[in-house]
């Protein structure tokens, strides 16, 4: 295993590992940093798969801005009494079944999908350089998504705004 | 070389996961969270065909997917903020009430 | 068999060596940055400050080390252990491992990558993690309050810091750290001439990052004791200290490498400055002699033995380092790492002046400042830019004269924000 592969499987168990604590601790807080560490492992995925641009965005609005943003709401509401109630709610034995059903589905499609697993994948300068060929994209043909992106990101921060306002 | 299939195969794992989180948890808080780990779960499916097939449009959509995150992180949390503000609680069972 | 040179030779290794050089470099800096300021602060105040441990206090720093690393390991009552411990190793990290991406010397950084300036950007936020976390943690109200205005203060200047950054990166045209800095050198201007807006918006906005006067509110002694790390002492609180230091030193690199031409020595590309190359040996110089000069006129008791032989033995080492920079092949590979800790040290020198000089803001004048006049501004100047930029290229007009307009219509913005304002 060459050193390119071994990143690869230790972040995916580290993602894999943090993502089931992130739904299994009790405080909020402990499940944002495992929350955290999820992000950063996948950042560096991205990394991997030659997708530095990506891998920048990620830390910085998820890890930068999204994480901040939950770690002050946790701090903003009082939360000692969540923490000792049930954390988990009445329909989790119904729930855990569609989740293993969802993931037999996820197998089954992955299993039928292995003669185009196959294929091989193309050269790694394919993406290279990243952010001009990000940038050409985005602003050439996806400017009308761009447009509405922003556009959605406007309403979020007015709705944001309202719903948190002082009454 | 790490075959495309073993990032689909991390990538479903991490939705399951985030479904799980979402559909199990009483915590407003978390269930947000598992919304995040799901919309990422996407993301690498899409980085990784993305390097598969050596186009850069799988990041285009990666990075929308990261705007329509950051969109719904932000009016979650301020409906959270709203909510808790009204009722005391952070528990998604306990909003039952459709009006009062 | 491998020879030395053949090992030294991997990639692997020879990154490995210059992370431990910038690290050990960069400890060593922050620790005189402490010293600096103490002694700066009190000339300024017009007092002595440290002098008692080595000449003129110059083993202080040691001291100020081993005192807080000896000192009891508090734990607060009722706090997330494991959280606690967490906190001052994330923004250590956080502030530590941005140096990687600084280039220090036209030949001297531990990696250069494509995207380099967004990596800064993206490990240097997570260091708000950090506060946040140790806030919380401690269980205490001052600590949470410290942490929740200093997040606040940091998530909001770092959009105005982003776009100041950008405006660089419009005149560069790459994301690589030294590709910024030789772009600088291509057109023959440092950026900060060219768009003095943004350099302006940048120092405000690091002043902010860095929670330093006249934006120390995290941190504010008369309001909150000491913000987010009331409850740390002994070692953790030595790594909250050192990280902010070595976060003052990153957004000085920044601001350097992005505005003030990085590792390039004042216009680099005039022919007759040439003589310009011999500072270091100048500055090496003068520091030897007024060891000397102070070593004569140093009390000759016992008791100042010690500190007089060390007095003697600075000298002769600054003397030794002049000496050794006259030689052409040393003096030609210290250049680029002298000029840009010069420019370094000067926006420091800056930040401590700032310290001794403004009243700290209120909260809320904090964040209207950043909300509306900072932010406004940055975003008024980055499409500013971006149209010289265009009437350049496509008009064909004097790139200088362009961007220039370009600064003086942001300049009338910013006039109008501030009328708004009052």
């Amino acid at each position: 295993m060459t050193f390119y592969e071994v990143t690869f499987y230790v972040l995916a168990v580290v993602a894999l590992l943090s993502a089931i604590l992130v739904i299994t601790c009790r405080n909020p807080v402990h499940s944002a940093i495992f929350l955290v560490l999820t992000l950063l492992s996948v950042a560096l995925i991205f990394l991997q798969l030659q997708a530095e641009f990506m891998a920048a965005v990620q830390i910085i609005v998820y890890i930068g801005g999204i994480m901040v943003l939950f770690l002050f709401v946790i701090m903003l509401v009082n939360l000692d009494v969540a923490v000792r109630q049930a954390p988990y709610n009445r329909q989790r034995w119904i729930a855990g079944f569609a989740a293993l059903v969802l993931l037999a589905e996820f197998t089954l499609f992955i299993y039928q999908g292995r003669d185009w697993a196959k294929l091989p994948p193309a050269a790694a300068e394919a993406v290279q350089p990243n952010t001009e060929l990000i940038g050409r994209a985005l602003f050439q043909n996806y400017i009308l998504p761009f447009e509405v992106a922003s556009l959605l990101l406007l309403v979020a921060m007015v709705g944001a705004v309202l719903m948190a306002k002082q009454r | 070389m790490v075959p495309t299939w073993h990032y689909l195969a991390l990538a479903a794992a991490l939705f399951t996961v985030g479904v799980i989180g979402v559909l199990t948890r009483r915590n407003i808080i978390i269930i947000f969270m598992s919304l995040e780990l799901i919309l990422n779960a996407v993301n690498i499916n899409l980085i990784a065909f993305a390097r598969h097939w050596g186009s850069v449009d799988g990041h285009i959509f990666a990075i929308f997917i990261i705007t329509v995150a950051a969109a719904e992180a932000a009016v979650g949390l301020g409906i959270l903020i709203a909510f808790f503000r009204n009722r005391d609680t952070v528990n998604a069972d306990e909003i039952d009430l459709l009006k009062w | 068999m491998t020879t030395l040179l053949e090992i030294l030779d991997q990639p692997l290794v020879l990154a490995l060596i210059r992370v431990l050089i910038v690290f050990t470099a960069l400890s060593l800096i922050v620790a005189y940055l402490v010293y600096a300021e103490r002694k700066i602060l009190a000339h300024i105040q017009v007092r002595l400050g440290p002098m008692r441990v080595g000449p003129h206090g110059l083993l202080q720093p040691i001291a100020d080390g081993l005192k807080l690393l000896l000192k009891e390991d508090i734990i607060p009552e009722g706090a997330d252990r494991a959280v606690f411990w967490l906190a001052p190793a994330i923004t250590v990290l956080a502030s530590f491992t941005a140096f990687s991406l600084i280039p220090f010397a036209d030949n001297f950084y531990v990696t250069d990558v494509n995207v380099g300036l967004l990596f800064v950007i993206a490990i240097s936020s997570l260091g708000v993690l950090g506060i946040i976390l140790g806030g919380w943690a401690s269980n205490s109200h001052y600590p949470l309050l410290g942490a929740l205005r200093s997040t606040a203060q940091l998530v909001s200047y770092e959009v105005a810091l982003s776009f100041a950054l950008i405006s660089a990166i419009l005149l560069a045209g790459t994301l690589s750290m030294n590709g910024i800095v030789k772009a600088q050198l291509q057109q023959g201007v440092w950026f900060a001439f060219m768009q003095p807006v943004a350099f302006f918006i940048l120092f405000v906005a690091a002043i902010a990052e860095t929670n330093r006067n006249p934006f120390d509110l995290p941190e504010a002694e008369s309001e909150l004791v000491a913000g987010f790390h009331t409850e740390y002492s002994g070692f953790r609180f030595s790594l909250f200290f050192l990280a902010e230091y070595a976060a003052m030193v990153l957004v000085s690199s920044i601001a350097v490498t992005l505005f003030l031409g990085g590792w390039l020595r004042p216009f680099p590309n005039v022919e007759w400055l040439g003589f310009l190359r011999f500072a270091p040996v100048v500055v090496f110089g003068a520091a030897g002699t007024w060891c000397f000069l102070r070593f004569f006129r140093f009390p000759t008791g016992r008791e100042w033995f010690w500190q007089r032989l060390m007095l003697f033995a600075l000298g002769a080492g600054a003397a030794a380092a002049a000496l050794g920079l006259l030689y052409p092949p040393v003096l030609v590979a210290s250049q680029g790492a002298f000029w840009f800790l010069a420019k370094v040290f000067l926006f420091l020198y800056a930040f401590i002046w700032f310290r001794g000089t403004f009243p700290r803001y209120r909260f809320d004048q904090l964040m209207r400042l950043g909300w509306h006049f900072m932010i406004p501004l940055a975003i008024v100047n980055v499409i500013f830019c971006g149209v010289g930029l265009v009437l350049s290229w496509e008009l064909g007009w004097n790139r200088s004269l362009s961007l220039l307009l370009a600064s003086g219509a942001t300049l009338l913005v910013a006039a109008w924000l501030a009328r708004e304002r009052s």
